[in-house]
């Protein structure tokens, strides 16, 4: 302790810090913990450098892996922006006073998100899109009552994991409809079966998990008239594809990570969460609110807490707190960046190049790509007729990361992969996959 | 200290002026019935894009800007260095489903920052993948509710302290639970309340320790006996963890599940509002019920384990917040077992001399030592009609982000201060200074406070009474505000 600590220990009349923890019984005193001695600054950041070395990066290993996270460029004013340590070193802005600039910026958050995907409200994040589907779930029970959820089976797995998580507590059953084999999209004949009056909510992927553009949103509104709508998006495809508020949706959800955020490997991310202005108060998380200050100049604050954790207790709308605010922030400042022209000419440039990849890999003797016709975003499936787990390791073995193996996912695409590009693929990086693959499949 | 934050009269992004954004010509790109013909987002220059965000940062306040006490948030400083190693490409740009081959950095980092979280909360295994503290009472409930299930029992109830953080409440009622509350004596759980309500339907029994009055309770054995004997399971709600480090563990104390709260102990940034990061711990009998993948590691290898049987499935996408992840373990790397301990014995003396040096200004209510937070009470300024929210308002004019107030509901017009051990003694006193002649000013001019931020007193009513949340509600919606 130094020469204050001394000073502060004797106003408190006490001659060691040991006293300020007498009240701890000696029955559970800890005499110090199991960890080796700390470091200087310098060494840890070698250690760390050093430990995470063996990590083979996009920089050094071509990747065309997608699957929910995006590796996107990051124009460097997000990183400028969200290192201003007024933003980062903050706390929720609870005291509206002294955090404007937090709040106003998480307010044109919420509204470039309402103008992506045509909501009138959005909040200020969830955790990542399968909590944000996991509390939608909910949230459609809370305003229709019904006890069955219906999802798509062709999903990311791990979303339908904690969907069943999140669902526990409320009752609901989750059921699942088939997609549709010829088109890849939901299969609206098995829609149709299971859409029965206590059917609370339909959640759709637009692109699907196939990668594909789901066209029949208007048709699965127009099947579940009474049940609440609830739409996946990507958030740059959205750049390019009607707003699900256009097509009769409630509810959307989404991975925002692909908004200027990089992969992080897997985390932190950004789940997207808007819905209609009648919805609001059954909507779950923080919200930042439009007000006036006691001079009547425009002013915002976080609103709407009725409905959260600190107040309602065990009412409330959901337990988050904590949230991705910060990840909120940089993916306004990325949409502020590229503007529309620049987020429209980004996703059709997507567009452009997973046709273009998809049909090079089509072209490759015992390649098949994509499994599905029509328009896909950035994302196709690849079949290997010889079986893909060869394929996988054959492109490792060249120092190029294939698609995501489709195994786990939906046993029928044991012999599949899921594969993403993006602008950030150089066009060595396609000849390099290109050239593995061919040798890869051979 | 004289303090006035910047004002800019910000416009809005979406009321700058736009060029004519450009058309993008998506024939055969996207099918005709989808197809979006315009994106109101305005096309600002990058430099007015910058100009804006630095104009709104400098209407913001953070740990890097002032003090700032608020209880149970554990708002300490941020060190730099962690920041410059959660930008390396390493961490960056890899994608969570490479192959495992591809991504042992990052398994091992994982690995190593769970044996290191195990140590320090006396458990035995940790799950790294809550996203943050109430996620992480989410998976700890959830974990009980697996281990009942698994021998057959059904059990309902979560008994929660009258003091207990209001995720706790919110984290059972979302998984269904019922509720039950333990009342407080002396500022501590009421031992007879506690046996009265524990029973073969309670879950488990969810304890901070020290509690939100920054009390330790110091008969936790026998409360952790009355829980055990019941057959229910003991939950440390880690947030005021950063008051033990090295001088007890809930492990020690009996606990058999644990979150942390890794921004706030182990010193991730706040974010403004997210992210954190909020791993799980639990003792032995629970390992086979934490969320999958395990990170596994054979003495060569690291690897992902799915073949958890019990596991009770996942609580997010992938591994955790990664980004944060790294943060957290270059502090514990930084500090080691010394220098955890005495970031304890710092933030506990921090807390103990602050409260001291408010002898006579405010009211504390409960006699002994704090831990690293106590609750004082404005409420004998009522007759002056000064209410702690004006207290917190006026603070700010100093510069100082004020505490937590209103909370924990036990304690009238509370202000629950939490310095942290970053504070040198030369803040605290300048602190307590100014609460000193805060409490004498003219009522008037402390209730029309603040009166130095970017903009005064704040109409929250009129928010939430006429909800607009975007820009889009503002056009159709005519706000009064706007």
């Amino acid at each position: 302790m130094d020469s204050d600590a001394d000073e502060m220990l004797r106003a408190l009349g006490l001659r060691s810090v040991d006293d300020l923890f007498a009240d701890i019984p000696a029955t559970v005193r800890l005499d110090g913990l199991d960890l080796p001695e700390g470091l200087s600054e310098q060494e840890v950041v070698a250690r760390v450098t050093s430990i995470l070395s063996a990590n083979r990066s996009m920089d050094a290993m071509p990747t065309f892996l997608g699957g929910g996270v995006y590796d996107h460029y990051v124009p460097a004013t997000v990183r400028a922006i969200t290192s201003r340590s007024e933003f980062y070193t903050a706390y929720t802005p609870y005291q509206a006073e002294l955090s404007q600039g937090i709040l106003q910026s998480l307010w044109e958050y919420q509204s470039l998100i309402c103008e992506l995907v045509g909501m009138d409200a959005a909040n200020t994040s969830m955790y990542d899109a399968s909590t944000a589907l996991g509390e939608a779930a909910l949230m459609a029970k809370r305003i229709h009552g019904g006890r069955v959820f219906l999802i798509p089976r062709a999903i990311r797995w791990n979303r339908k994991s904690v969907l069943a998580n999140y669902a526990i507590g409320s009752g609901l059953e989750i059921r699942e409809i088939d997609y549709d084999r010829t088109t890849g999209m939901l299969d609206l004949d098995t829609l149709r079966d299971a859409v029965t009056p206590d059917v609370c909510g339909v959640y759709v992927e637009n692109p699907t998990f196939f990668g594909r553009f789901e066209e029949e949103l208007d048709e699965v509104r127009a099947i579940a008239t009474d049940a609440v709508f609830v739409v996946g998006v990507n958030p740059i495809a959205q750049a390019i594809v009607r707003p699900p508020g256009d097509l009769g949706a409630d509810i959307v959800i989404g991975e925002g990570q692909a908004l200027g955020n990089p992969v992080n490997f897997g985390g932190p991310l950004l789940g997207i969460f808007a819905c209609r202005q009648e919805h609001v108060r059954k909507m779950p998380g923080r919200v930042i609110g439009l007000t006036k200050d006691a001079h009547g100049h425009r002013a915002f604050c976080m609103t709407l807490q009725t409905r959260e954790q600190h107040i309602r207790r065990e009412k409330a709308m959901s337990n988050i707190c904590t949230n991705e605010a910060l990840l909120a922030v940089g993916s306004a400042v990325y949409m502020a960046t590229l503007g529309s022209t620049g987020l429209r000419r980004l996703a059709a440039e997507n567009v452009c190049r997973a046709r273009d990849l998809a049909a090079a890999i089509d072209g490759i003797d015992g390649l098949e790509a994509p499994m599905f016709p029509g328009a896909h975003f950035n994302e196709f499936t690849v079949r290997a007729r010889g079986g893909y787990e060869r394929v996988h390791e054959g492109l490792l073995a060249r120092g190029v990361h294939g698609g995501l193996p489709l195994k786990r996912q939906l046993p029928e695409f044991a012999d599949a992969a899921l594969y993403a590009t993006t602008e950030r693929h150089r066009p060595e990086d396609v000849q390099r996959l290109v050239a593995a693959l061919r040798e890869a499949v051979a | 200290m004289t303090f006035r934050q910047a004002y800019y009269d910000e416009p809005l992004l979406f009321e700058k002026r736009s060029p004519r954004e450009a058309s993008v010509d998506l024939a055969g790109l996207v099918p005709p019935k989808l197809r979006r013909e315009r994106l109101a987002i305005p096309d600002l220059t990058e430099q007015d894009v910058v100009r804006h965000y630095t104009r709104l940062s400098q209407m913001n306040f953070g740990v890097d800007s002032g003090f700032y006490p608020l209880g149970s948030c554990t708002m300490k400083y941020n060190p730099k260095f962690a920041e410059e190693l959660a930008g390396l490409p390493t961490v960056t740009r890899v994608h969570p489903d490479q192959d495992e081959s591809t991504v042992q950095g990052s398994l091992r980092l994982l690995h190593e920052l769970q044996i290191a979280l195990a140590r320090i909360a006396g458990m035995d295994a940790v799950t790294l993948q809550p996203a943050a503290g109430a996620h992480g009472e989410f998976t700890g409930l959830l974990l009980a509710r697996a281990y009942h299930r698994d021998r057959g029992e059904e059990r309902t109830q979560v008994l929660l302290p009258d003091t207990a953080h209001g995720t706790n409440f919110a984290s059972a009622g979302m998984l269904g639970f019922d509720v039950v509350t333990i009342p407080s004596k002396d500022g501590r759980v009421d031992l007879k309340a506690l046996g009265a309500a524990a029973n073969e339907k309670t879950l488990a029994f969810m304890l901070t320790n020290p509690n939100t009055l920054g009390i330790f309770e110091e008969h936790v054995l026998e409360l952790a006996r009355i829980v055990h004997d019941a057959g229910a399971l003991l939950y440390y709600d880690g947030a005021n963890f950063n008051a033990i480090l090295g001088r007890t563990s809930p492990g020690k104390m009996d606990f058999d599940i644990v979150h942390f709260n890794l921004h706030k102990t182990f010193s991730t940034p706040h974010g403004g509002g997210g992210p954190g990061a909020g791993p799980v711990g639990v003792k032995a009998f629970l390992q086979a019920f934490l969320p999958y993948p395990v990170i596994a590691f054979d003495g060569t290898r690291y690897r992902l384990d799915y073949d958890r049987p019990k596991s009770i499935g996942k609580v997010r996408a992938w591994y955790g917040n990664f980004a944060l992840l790294v943060r957290a373990y270059a502090y514990i790397l930084r500090h080691g077992a010394e220098g955890l301990r005495a970031v304890s014995d710092h933030a506990v003396l921090n807390a103990n001399y602050l409260r001291h040096r408010l002898d006579g200004v405010l009211d504390v209510p409960f006699s002994g030592f704090r831990k690293h937070e106590f609750v004082a009470s404005a409420a004998g300024l009522a007759g002056r009609g000064v209410r702690t929210v004006d207290i917190a308002k006026r603070l700010m004019d100093f510069g100082f982000h004020p505490p937590t107030v209103y909370f924990p509901q036990l304690v009238e017009e509370a202000l629950m201060i939490e310095p942290t051990e970053s504070e040198t003694r030369e803040t605290l006193d300048r602190f307590a200074d100014t609460l000193a002649r805060i409490v004498k000013e003219d009522p008037a001019l402390v209730r029309g406070a603040p009166h130095n931020t970017s903009v005064a007193r704040v109409d929250e009513v009129l928010a939430a009474r006429e909800p607009v949340l975007s820009w889009r509600a503002a056009q159709t919606r005519k706000p009064t505000a706007l």
